[in-house]
Protein backbone atom coordinates (compact mmCIF):
# COMPACT_ATOMS: atom_id res chain seq x y z
CA UNK A 1 0.00 0.00 0.00
CA UNK A 2 1.26 3.38 -0.75
CA UNK A 3 1.63 6.09 2.34
CA UNK A 4 -1.32 8.15 0.65
CA UNK A 5 -3.85 5.04 0.61
CA UNK A 6 -2.47 4.11 4.41
CA UNK A 7 -3.47 7.31 5.56
CA UNK A 8 -6.84 6.84 4.04
CA UNK A 9 -7.37 3.41 5.73
CA UNK A 10 -6.01 5.72 8.99
CA UNK A 11 -8.60 8.07 8.90
CA UNK A 12 -11.37 5.76 7.69
CA UNK A 13 -10.32 3.33 10.85
CA UNK A 14 -10.55 6.54 12.78
CA UNK A 15 -13.63 7.45 11.74
CA UNK A 16 -15.63 3.88 12.48
CA UNK A 17 -13.73 4.03 16.07
CA UNK A 18 -15.14 7.56 16.90
CA UNK A 19 -18.99 6.38 15.83
CA UNK A 20 -18.47 3.31 17.76
CA UNK A 21 -17.42 5.26 20.75
CA UNK A 22 -19.98 7.93 19.77
CA UNK A 23 -22.73 5.30 19.56
CA UNK A 24 -21.94 3.74 23.09
CA UNK A 25 -21.98 6.61 25.12
CA UNK A 26 -25.05 8.28 23.46
CA UNK A 27 -26.47 4.80 23.96
CA UNK A 28 -25.28 5.14 27.86
CA UNK A 29 -26.68 8.45 28.16
CA UNK A 30 -30.51 7.53 26.53
CA UNK A 31 -32.37 7.91 29.55
CA UNK A 32 -30.71 11.00 30.99
CA UNK A 33 -31.13 12.78 27.66
CA UNK A 34 -35.30 13.43 27.59
CA UNK A 35 -36.46 16.60 28.01
CA UNK A 36 -39.57 15.37 29.61
CA UNK A 37 -41.59 12.39 30.65
CA UNK A 38 -44.48 11.51 29.73
CA UNK A 39 -47.67 10.31 32.18
CA UNK A 40 -47.32 6.68 31.93
CA UNK A 41 -43.62 7.09 33.10
CA UNK A 42 -45.19 9.22 35.85
CA UNK A 43 -47.82 7.04 36.98
CA UNK A 44 -45.65 4.27 36.73
CA UNK A 45 -42.95 6.07 39.26
CA UNK A 46 -40.35 6.27 36.68
CA UNK A 47 -39.57 10.00 37.09
CA UNK A 48 -37.23 11.88 39.71
CA UNK A 49 -38.38 11.60 43.02
CA UNK A 50 -39.06 14.85 45.12
CA UNK A 51 -37.00 17.41 42.60
CA UNK A 52 -37.88 19.27 39.91
CA UNK A 53 -39.01 17.77 36.17
CA UNK A 54 -40.95 17.98 33.42
CA UNK A 55 -43.86 16.04 31.64
CA UNK A 56 -44.73 16.30 28.17
CA UNK A 57 -47.91 15.44 26.67
CA UNK A 58 -51.52 16.48 25.38
CA UNK A 59 -53.49 19.02 27.01
CA UNK A 60 -56.91 17.09 27.27
CA UNK A 61 -59.94 18.51 25.50
CA UNK A 62 -61.78 20.20 27.67
CA UNK A 63 -60.32 19.79 31.04
CA UNK A 64 -59.19 23.08 31.25
CA UNK A 65 -60.43 25.33 33.86
CA UNK A 66 -59.62 29.02 35.47
CA UNK A 67 -59.35 29.84 39.19
CA UNK A 68 -61.43 33.11 39.79
CA UNK A 69 -57.90 35.23 40.22
CA UNK A 70 -57.75 35.21 36.24
CA UNK A 71 -54.24 33.33 36.74
CA UNK A 72 -54.54 29.80 38.27
CA UNK A 73 -55.01 27.15 35.71
CA UNK A 74 -56.23 23.55 35.74
CA UNK A 75 -55.79 21.26 32.86
CA UNK A 76 -55.07 17.53 32.31
CA UNK A 77 -51.57 16.11 30.39
CA UNK A 78 -52.06 12.90 28.65
CA UNK A 79 -50.35 10.51 26.46
CA UNK A 80 -53.71 8.44 25.94
CA UNK A 81 -52.78 6.27 28.12
CA UNK A 82 -52.57 7.91 31.96
CA UNK A 83 -53.59 11.27 32.94
CA UNK A 84 -51.84 13.79 35.05
CA UNK A 85 -53.91 17.06 36.48
CA UNK A 86 -51.60 20.01 36.22
CA UNK A 87 -51.54 23.09 37.94
CA UNK A 88 -50.09 26.42 37.13
CA UNK A 89 -49.92 29.97 38.04
CA UNK A 90 -49.34 32.51 35.13
CA UNK A 91 -49.49 32.98 31.80
CA UNK A 92 -49.83 30.16 29.01
CA UNK A 93 -48.12 30.67 25.54
CA UNK A 94 -50.16 31.59 23.20
CA UNK A 95 -50.13 27.97 21.28
CA UNK A 96 -51.24 26.45 24.26
CA UNK A 97 -54.95 24.95 23.56
CA UNK A 98 -56.79 21.80 24.54
CA UNK A 99 -55.90 18.75 22.34
CA UNK A 100 -52.49 20.57 21.16
CA UNK A 101 -48.88 19.26 22.91
CA UNK A 102 -47.63 21.04 26.09
CA UNK A 103 -44.55 20.39 28.29
CA UNK A 104 -44.59 21.65 31.83
CA UNK A 105 -42.29 21.88 34.52
CA UNK A 106 -42.17 21.20 38.01
CA UNK A 107 -42.95 18.79 41.07
CA UNK A 108 -45.26 16.13 41.77
CA UNK A 109 -47.23 16.29 44.81
CA UNK A 110 -47.83 12.94 47.22
CA UNK A 111 -51.45 13.00 45.77
CA UNK A 112 -50.47 12.77 41.89
CA UNK A 113 -51.04 16.17 41.28
CA UNK A 114 -48.70 18.05 39.57
CA UNK A 115 -47.79 21.67 40.18
CA UNK A 116 -45.94 23.38 37.44
CA UNK A 117 -43.22 26.39 37.95
CA UNK A 118 -43.25 26.63 33.80
CA UNK A 119 -45.72 25.88 31.03
CA UNK A 120 -44.37 24.98 27.22
CA UNK A 121 -45.90 24.89 24.11
CA UNK A 122 -44.65 21.96 22.24
CA UNK A 123 -46.20 22.29 18.11
CA UNK A 124 -45.78 19.92 15.86
CA UNK A 125 -44.12 20.25 12.22
CA UNK A 126 -46.78 20.50 10.32
CA UNK A 127 -47.55 23.57 8.75
CA UNK A 128 -50.75 24.45 6.45
CA UNK A 129 -52.82 27.57 5.58
CA UNK A 130 -56.60 28.03 8.21
CA UNK A 131 -58.36 26.54 4.88
CA UNK A 132 -56.63 23.34 4.49
CA UNK A 133 -56.37 23.03 8.51
CA UNK A 134 -60.14 22.90 8.63
CA UNK A 135 -60.96 20.41 5.73
CA UNK A 136 -58.41 18.54 7.32
CA UNK A 137 -60.37 18.54 10.88
CA UNK A 138 -63.27 17.58 9.19
CA UNK A 139 -62.05 14.51 7.16
CA UNK A 140 -60.61 13.10 9.79
CA UNK A 141 -62.45 11.76 13.08
CA UNK A 142 -61.66 13.35 16.88
CA UNK A 143 -59.14 12.27 18.66
CA UNK A 144 -56.57 11.38 16.05
CA UNK A 145 -53.38 13.10 15.31
CA UNK A 146 -51.22 13.87 12.28
CA UNK A 147 -47.75 13.80 13.58
CA UNK A 148 -45.59 10.94 13.82
CA UNK A 149 -43.32 13.15 16.42
CA UNK A 150 -45.64 14.58 18.62
CA UNK A 151 -45.65 14.19 22.23
CA UNK A 152 -48.13 10.87 21.79
CA UNK A 153 -48.07 7.98 19.63
CA UNK A 154 -51.78 6.47 19.59
CA UNK A 155 -51.29 3.06 20.67
CA UNK B 1 -12.61 14.13 -16.86
CA UNK B 2 -9.94 14.11 -19.35
CA UNK B 3 -12.36 14.43 -22.47
CA UNK B 4 -13.31 17.77 -21.26
CA UNK B 5 -9.87 18.88 -22.97
CA UNK B 6 -9.37 20.98 -19.56
CA UNK B 7 -6.96 19.49 -17.16
CA UNK B 8 -8.69 20.08 -13.79
CA UNK B 9 -5.10 19.27 -11.62
CA UNK B 10 -3.98 22.18 -12.45
CA UNK B 11 -5.95 23.94 -10.53
CA UNK B 12 -4.84 21.97 -7.35
CA UNK B 13 -2.04 24.61 -7.60
CA UNK B 14 -3.03 27.68 -4.95
CA UNK B 15 -1.85 30.11 -7.50
CA UNK B 16 -4.36 28.83 -10.65
CA UNK B 17 -7.21 28.13 -8.57
CA UNK B 18 -7.03 31.51 -7.11
CA UNK B 19 -7.04 32.89 -10.15
CA UNK B 20 -10.41 30.51 -10.81
CA UNK B 21 -11.86 31.33 -7.86
CA UNK B 22 -11.56 35.16 -8.53
CA UNK B 23 -13.56 34.35 -11.91
CA UNK B 24 -16.32 32.33 -10.38
CA UNK B 25 -17.22 34.56 -7.07
CA UNK B 26 -19.48 37.27 -9.29
CA UNK B 27 -21.42 34.44 -11.04
CA UNK B 28 -22.05 32.41 -7.20
CA UNK B 29 -22.88 36.28 -5.44
CA UNK B 30 -25.64 37.24 -8.17
CA UNK B 31 -27.25 34.03 -8.12
CA UNK B 32 -27.43 33.81 -4.89
CA UNK B 33 -28.66 37.13 -4.04
CA UNK B 34 -31.05 36.39 -6.39
CA UNK B 35 -32.17 33.37 -5.16
CA UNK B 36 -32.67 34.64 -1.57
CA UNK B 37 -34.79 37.57 -2.65
CA UNK B 38 -37.14 35.59 -4.51
CA UNK B 39 -37.27 33.13 -1.44
CA UNK B 40 -37.77 35.95 1.07
CA UNK B 41 -40.54 37.25 -1.73
CA UNK B 42 -42.00 33.81 -1.77
CA UNK B 43 -42.01 33.16 1.77
CA UNK B 44 -43.01 36.45 3.16
CA UNK B 45 -45.73 37.16 0.88
CA UNK B 46 -46.98 33.84 -1.48
CA UNK B 47 -46.66 31.36 1.25
CA UNK B 48 -49.90 31.03 3.44
CA UNK B 49 -50.37 32.15 6.74
CA UNK B 50 -50.16 29.00 9.04
CA UNK B 51 -53.14 27.55 11.08
CA UNK B 52 -51.40 27.32 14.54
CA UNK B 53 -49.00 30.07 15.06
CA UNK B 54 -50.11 32.58 12.25
CA UNK B 55 -47.30 35.11 10.87
CA UNK B 56 -44.83 33.66 13.37
CA UNK B 57 -44.06 30.25 11.72
CA UNK B 58 -42.59 33.06 8.61
CA UNK B 59 -38.98 32.69 10.17
CA UNK B 60 -38.58 28.84 9.19
CA UNK B 61 -37.82 30.82 5.84
CA UNK B 62 -34.31 31.96 7.51
CA UNK B 63 -33.93 29.69 10.19
CA UNK B 64 -34.00 25.82 8.54
CA UNK B 65 -32.07 26.87 5.98
CA UNK B 66 -29.49 28.21 7.99
CA UNK B 67 -29.52 25.02 9.97
CA UNK B 68 -29.17 22.83 7.29
CA UNK B 69 -26.08 25.03 6.00
CA UNK B 70 -24.60 24.76 9.27
CA UNK B 71 -24.69 20.92 9.37
CA UNK B 72 -23.92 20.83 5.91
CA UNK B 73 -20.88 23.18 5.62
CA UNK B 74 -19.33 21.27 8.69
CA UNK B 75 -20.10 17.78 6.95
CA UNK B 76 -18.20 19.78 3.24
CA UNK B 77 -15.35 21.21 5.87
CA UNK B 78 -14.52 17.61 7.68
CA UNK B 79 -14.33 16.23 3.73
CA UNK B 80 -12.04 18.72 2.81
CA UNK B 81 -9.59 18.15 6.40
CA UNK B 82 -10.28 14.50 5.61
CA UNK B 83 -8.83 15.01 1.74
CA UNK B 84 -5.61 17.07 3.24
CA UNK B 85 -4.39 14.69 5.59
CA UNK B 86 -5.02 11.91 3.28
CA UNK B 87 -3.09 13.47 0.37
CA UNK B 88 -0.96 16.11 2.45
CA UNK B 89 -3.06 18.63 -0.02
CA UNK B 90 -1.96 22.50 1.57
CA UNK B 91 -5.51 23.46 -1.35
CA UNK B 92 -7.69 21.27 0.74
CA UNK B 93 -6.59 22.02 4.13
CA UNK B 94 -7.07 26.05 2.41
CA UNK B 95 -10.67 25.24 1.60
CA UNK B 96 -11.15 23.77 4.96
CA UNK B 97 -9.98 26.82 7.15
CA UNK B 98 -11.64 29.21 4.28
CA UNK B 99 -15.20 26.97 5.27
CA UNK B 100 -15.17 27.20 9.12
CA UNK B 101 -16.41 30.55 9.39
CA UNK B 102 -19.04 30.57 7.17
CA UNK B 103 -20.49 27.42 8.80
CA UNK B 104 -20.24 29.05 12.40
CA UNK B 105 -22.21 32.16 10.62
CA UNK B 106 -24.99 29.83 9.90
CA UNK B 107 -25.35 28.20 13.30
CA UNK B 108 -25.12 31.27 14.94
CA UNK B 109 -27.84 32.35 12.79
CA UNK B 110 -30.07 29.36 13.08
CA UNK B 111 -29.61 29.51 16.66
CA UNK B 112 -30.86 33.05 16.21
CA UNK B 113 -33.40 32.79 14.74
CA UNK B 114 -34.65 29.75 16.39
CA UNK B 115 -34.30 31.52 19.66
CA UNK B 116 -36.62 34.42 18.34
CA UNK B 117 -39.04 31.64 17.17
CA UNK B 118 -39.02 30.03 20.11
CA UNK B 119 -40.29 33.04 22.23
CA UNK B 120 -43.86 33.34 20.58
CA UNK B 121 -44.45 29.83 19.58
CA UNK B 122 -43.26 27.54 22.74
CA UNK B 123 -42.74 30.52 25.08
CA UNK B 124 -39.32 30.01 25.90
CA UNK B 125 -36.32 31.91 24.15
CA UNK B 126 -34.00 28.80 25.10
CA UNK B 127 -34.69 25.44 26.46
CA UNK B 128 -31.79 22.73 26.60
CA UNK B 129 -33.59 20.08 24.75
CA UNK B 130 -31.16 17.72 22.45
CA UNK B 131 -31.46 19.64 19.57
CA UNK B 132 -30.85 22.95 20.79
CA UNK B 133 -28.06 21.79 23.01
CA UNK B 134 -26.14 19.91 19.96
CA UNK B 135 -26.72 22.58 17.54
CA UNK B 136 -25.23 24.99 20.37
CA UNK B 137 -22.08 22.19 20.55
CA UNK B 138 -21.95 22.82 16.68
CA UNK B 139 -20.95 26.16 17.08
CA UNK B 140 -18.65 25.88 19.59
CA UNK B 141 -16.94 23.08 17.42
CA UNK B 142 -16.53 25.60 14.81
CA UNK B 143 -15.08 28.51 17.16
CA UNK B 144 -12.74 25.81 18.86
CA UNK B 145 -11.29 24.62 15.15
CA UNK B 146 -10.98 28.58 14.17
CA UNK B 147 -9.16 29.25 17.24
CA UNK B 148 -7.27 26.05 17.71
CA UNK B 149 -5.49 26.81 13.59
CA UNK B 150 -4.72 30.48 14.80
CA UNK B 151 -3.31 29.36 18.09
CA UNK B 152 -0.52 27.22 16.26
CA UNK B 153 2.08 29.16 14.45
CA UNK B 154 3.26 26.50 12.40
CA UNK B 155 0.85 26.22 9.04
CA UNK B 156 1.16 22.77 8.78
CA UNK B 157 0.60 21.79 12.34
CA UNK B 158 -2.13 24.24 12.55
CA UNK B 159 -3.87 22.57 9.29
CA UNK B 160 -3.23 19.08 10.75
CA UNK B 161 -4.41 19.93 14.36
CA UNK B 162 -7.89 21.41 12.55
CA UNK B 163 -8.20 19.01 10.49
CA UNK B 164 -8.26 16.11 13.14
CA UNK B 165 -10.65 18.26 15.75
CA UNK B 166 -12.63 18.67 12.32
CA UNK B 167 -12.87 15.29 11.65
CA UNK B 168 -13.79 14.15 15.02
CA UNK B 169 -16.27 16.54 15.10
CA UNK B 170 -18.32 15.28 12.54
CA UNK B 171 -20.12 12.61 14.56
CA UNK B 172 -22.25 15.93 16.03
CA UNK B 173 -24.61 16.08 12.82
CA UNK B 174 -26.36 13.00 12.59
CA UNK B 175 -26.72 13.46 16.49
CA UNK B 176 -28.01 17.09 15.44
CA UNK B 177 -30.05 15.51 12.99
CA UNK B 178 -31.70 12.48 14.57
CA UNK B 179 -32.00 13.98 17.84
CA UNK B 180 -35.49 14.84 17.21
CA UNK B 181 -36.29 11.25 16.65
CA UNK B 182 -34.24 9.66 19.16
CA UNK B 183 -35.43 11.48 22.61
CA UNK B 184 -37.71 13.35 23.39
CA UNK B 185 -37.81 17.11 22.93
CA UNK B 186 -39.43 20.21 23.12
CA UNK B 187 -38.05 21.04 19.17
CA UNK B 188 -40.67 19.68 16.41
CA UNK B 189 -39.58 16.87 14.27
CA UNK B 190 -38.29 17.50 10.62
CA UNK B 191 -40.91 18.69 8.13
CA UNK B 192 -39.01 18.44 4.79
CA UNK B 193 -36.76 14.57 4.63
CA UNK B 194 -35.61 12.68 2.27
CA UNK B 195 -37.53 9.72 2.74
CA UNK B 196 -40.85 11.30 3.32
CA UNK B 197 -43.47 13.74 1.70
CA UNK B 198 -43.41 17.52 3.31
CA UNK B 199 -45.75 18.26 6.00
CA UNK B 200 -46.28 21.25 4.51
CA UNK B 201 -48.32 23.80 2.35
CA UNK B 202 -46.46 23.21 -1.30
CA UNK B 203 -45.17 26.82 -1.67
CA UNK B 204 -44.06 26.66 1.98
CA UNK B 205 -41.49 24.22 1.05
CA UNK B 206 -40.93 26.27 -2.33
CA UNK B 207 -40.49 29.27 -0.21
CA UNK B 208 -37.30 27.29 1.98
CA UNK B 209 -35.92 25.13 -0.87
CA UNK B 210 -35.16 28.57 -2.76
CA UNK B 211 -33.87 30.31 0.21
CA UNK B 212 -31.41 26.81 0.90
CA UNK B 213 -29.91 27.50 -2.47
CA UNK B 214 -29.42 31.03 -2.19
CA UNK B 215 -27.63 30.46 0.93
CA UNK B 216 -25.81 27.08 -0.48
CA UNK B 217 -24.47 29.79 -3.34
CA UNK B 218 -23.87 32.62 -1.01
CA UNK B 219 -21.34 29.88 0.94
CA UNK B 220 -19.61 29.12 -2.21
CA UNK B 221 -18.89 32.74 -3.18
CA UNK B 222 -17.90 33.84 0.20
CA UNK B 223 -15.96 30.44 0.54
CA UNK B 224 -14.16 31.31 -2.76
CA UNK B 225 -13.44 34.88 -1.22
CA UNK B 226 -11.77 34.05 1.65
CA UNK B 227 -9.95 30.97 -0.02
CA UNK B 228 -8.49 33.68 -2.09
CA UNK B 229 -7.13 35.25 0.74
CA UNK B 230 -6.19 32.48 2.66
CA UNK B 231 -3.72 31.77 -0.45
CA UNK B 232 -2.68 35.51 -0.85
CA UNK B 233 -1.36 35.18 2.83
CA UNK B 234 0.13 32.30 2.86
CA UNK B 235 1.62 31.84 -0.68
CA UNK B 236 2.56 35.47 0.27
CA UNK B 237 1.22 36.46 -2.97
CA UNK B 238 -0.09 40.13 -3.52
CA UNK B 239 -3.79 40.61 -2.78
CA UNK B 240 -4.04 43.80 -4.50
CA UNK B 241 -3.89 44.88 -8.06
CA UNK B 242 -4.03 43.29 -11.02
CA UNK B 243 -4.80 40.06 -11.75
CA UNK B 244 -1.70 39.58 -14.00
CA UNK B 245 0.98 39.79 -11.00
CA UNK B 246 -0.37 36.67 -9.72
CA UNK B 247 1.35 35.04 -12.47
CA UNK B 248 4.37 37.59 -12.59
CA UNK B 249 5.17 36.48 -8.78
CA UNK B 250 4.41 33.05 -9.85
CA UNK B 251 7.17 33.02 -12.54
CA UNK B 252 9.29 35.07 -10.52
CA UNK B 253 9.47 32.75 -7.60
Amino acid sequence: MKPRQKRFVLIGLGLVALAVAAALVLNAFQSNLVFFYTPTQAANGDVPQGRSFRIGGMVEAGSLTREGDGLTVHFVVTDMAKRVPVTFKGILPDLFKEGKGVVAQGQLRADGGFFASEVLAKHDENYMPPEAADALAKAKTAGTQSSSTLVVNPR
Amino acid sequence: MSNTGINWFKYSSPQAFHLLAGRMIPWFSVVSIGLILIGLYIGFFVAPTDATQGDAYRIIFVHVPAAWMSMFLYVIMAIWAGIGLGLNARPSFMMAQAIAPTGAMFTFLALFTGSMWGKPTWGAWWVWDARLTSELILLFQYIGIILLRSSIDDLRRADRASAVLALVGVVNVPIIYFSVKWWNTLHQGASVSITAAPTMAGTMVTAMLVMMFGFWMYSIAVTLARVRCVIADRERLPSWGKQASMADVAEAR
